[in-house]
């Protein structure tokens, strides 16, 4: 079964031009069972996207594991998916050929690919676009073709970095009651990074809420309101009211640590001065 | 009205031009000898083409024969740059050890100006058709290779990640999405690759070589023949033309994809 280990990672990025290590994530461990619909909380900067990154391969952790499935990851590979905030669709290809675009790559004859592609289009509701080339899609529709993507892939696990941010408030709406409904339909394990409280609270089973720079796990909230979410409930605004608590306490912690640093800075100039 | 003054469009520059060009050299301001009418040159063109009577004396009725061995040249010479010109560009964008290696030496090439290698030419391969071919390929192969370059590096990375989470191997990538992002650029390249490869393989025949468009020019000017003069220039300058509109019809075909999405594809 697909499990996500991440354990005691930490990512120090070096600033050449400063000469300075950057500590963007510090000691995060989170692990992810089957079936769960992880949402990443944390405002820009926090790392939430360079942790997805490091499941998806594309980045190595400074310290620390990551495991998908009991394996360590060392690379990206087809069993993950990946949504990305950009749908990412190869602009040269219709609808039907990005939708099965590791076909391709395999080598299957075009009639299967056609057919392969047939039922992931149907799953989000693109049918009748089949031949529509990328340029032609709305954002809505494009991010559609990419998750059908990831699907037609079949992995376990299905990475998705903030994939419906760039959309109109109603598409959006429309598009996570449409995940949900896929993921409970799939059986698969999602981690989904988002800065929306809503948006996490209406997806995940779990929702991790971040701190920013460098990166923790602030807190870890299981989710078990029941489904369809109701955004309105004396629940789900329980919950909104904690994480958003948890946000503020951060932001004003930040704010007089960066006023510390400032007047740190002041005092240094001032005595060399 | 509109349709019929749509489907003219593009002949009226020409034709004013034409007419313009009658007008002056039949009123006397120059010889015309010097600059033959329109009228005149068309003759003997015609005569160059079709043979009816000799009035372009040797070459009467050899012009197909004259127009292909030109466009032989342009197309194995071009073919040639074509070819490899995609080839070394993607690698030379993709492999950073290969643009290392290799760039410095074509950037100090690019500059000398082809025409420059006549002499060098000539001693390696003799009078015939192997120094056009040469030269051709040396004008067509630097425009193709920097369009490539540049299409291979600005080839969106999201898509190259997109495509490697699907388990894309280097050679996939390289296949399925870096070649195909970069095409824009690449049929870019092409289009001014024949430019250059017409231009070269004219000035080849000028010189090096006892056949073609380009010698008939340059051997009517010997013989004070500017009616054929003229005639070989406004050959070329069609088949310039046609082989063009050949990559034209090749790269809407190839980047039909494109339709809608980009000020050109509203080109008729």
């Amino acid at each position: 079964m697909a499990s996500i280990e991440l354990k005691n990672i930490t990512k120090v990025f070096r600033d050449a031009k400063r000469k300075r290590d950057l500590l963007a994530i510090d000691d995060v461990s989170l692990s992810v069972e089957p079936n769960q619909f992880l949402c990443l909380l944390g405002s820009s900067g926090c790392g939430k996207s360079t942790l997805l990154n490091m499941i998806a391969g594309f980045e190595k952790p400074t310290g620390g594991s990551v495991t998908v499935g009991g394996k360590p990851v060392d690379g990206p590979g087809a069993d993950r998916g990946m949504v990305f905030q950009q749908a990412n669709l190869m602009p040269w290809l219709p609808v039907w050929e990005n939708v099965a675009f590791h076909l391709r790559l395999k080598g299957w004859r075009k009639a299967d690919r056609r057919a392969a592609a047939q039922e992931y289009i149907d799953m989000v509701g693109l049918r009748g676009f089949e031949n529509h080339f990328p340029a032609e899609l709305s954002g809505g529709m494009s991010q559609r073709v990419g998750i059908a993507r990831a699907l037609l892939l079949n992995p376990q696990v299905i990475l998705m970095d903030e994939p419906f941010a760039a959309l109109d408030a109603q598409t959006k709406m429309d598009m996570q009651e449409e995940l949900v409904a896929i993921w409970q339909k799939q059986r698969c394990t999602i981690v989904f990074v988002t800065h929306s409280v809503d948006e996490a609270l209406v997806l995940g089973t779990q929702v991790a809420v971040l701190t920013s720079r460098p990166g923790r796990v602030r807190e870890l909230i299981d989710l078990d309101l029941p489904r369809p979410r109701d955004i309105t409930s004396q629940q789900f605004n329980d919950h909104k009211r904690h994480i958003l608590n948890l946000i503020r306490e951060e932001g004003m912690q930040q704010r007089r640590e960066a006023k510390a640093e400032v007047t740190a800075e002041a005092s240094r100039q001032g005595a060399a001065a | 009205m509109r349709a019929i003054w749509k489907s003219w469009e593009r002949a009226v520059v020409p034709l004013f031009i034409l007419v313009a060009w009658e007008i002056v050299s039949r009123s006397g301001l120059l010889p015309a000898a010097l600059l033959p009418p329109p009228t005149v040159v068309l003759h003997a063109w015609g005569d160059w083409v079709f043979g009816f009577d000799e009035t372009s004396q040797g070459n009467s009725g050899r012009w197909l024969a004259d127009a292909l061995s030109s466009a032989m040249r342009v197309a194995a010479g071009y073919g040639i740059a074509a070819v490899s010109g995609i080839l070394l560009g993607i690698a030379i964008g993709w492999w950073r050890w290969v643009e290392r290696t290799v760039e410095p030496t074509i950037q100090m090439l690019r500059p000398v100006p082809p025409v420059s290698w006549i002499p060098l030419a000539i001693i390696w391969f003799g009078i015939a058709d192997k120094p056009a071919i040469f030269l051709v390929f040396l004008g067509a192969f630097f425009p193709v290779l920097m369009n490539t370059i540049h299409g291979v590096k600005t080839a969106d990375r999201n898509l190259i990640r997109a495509a490697s989470m699907m388990g894309a191997t280097e050679q996939q990538l390289l296949r399925h999405v870096v070649f195909p992002a970069a095409l824009p650029s690449i049929f870019a390249g092409l289009r001014i690759g024949i430019g250059a490869a017409w231009m070269l393989t004219v000035t080849a025949e000028m010189v090096a070589v006892k056949s073609g468009l380009g010698y008939v020019l340059w051997d009517s000017y010997y013989f004070l023949r500017y009616d054929l003069v003229l005639a070989s220039m406004a050959s070329i300058g069609l088949l310039g033309y046609a082989t063009d509109g050949l990559i034209k019809l090749l790269m809407s075909m190839a980047l039909h994809w494109q339709h809608g999405s980009t000020l050109q594809s509203r080109e008729g």
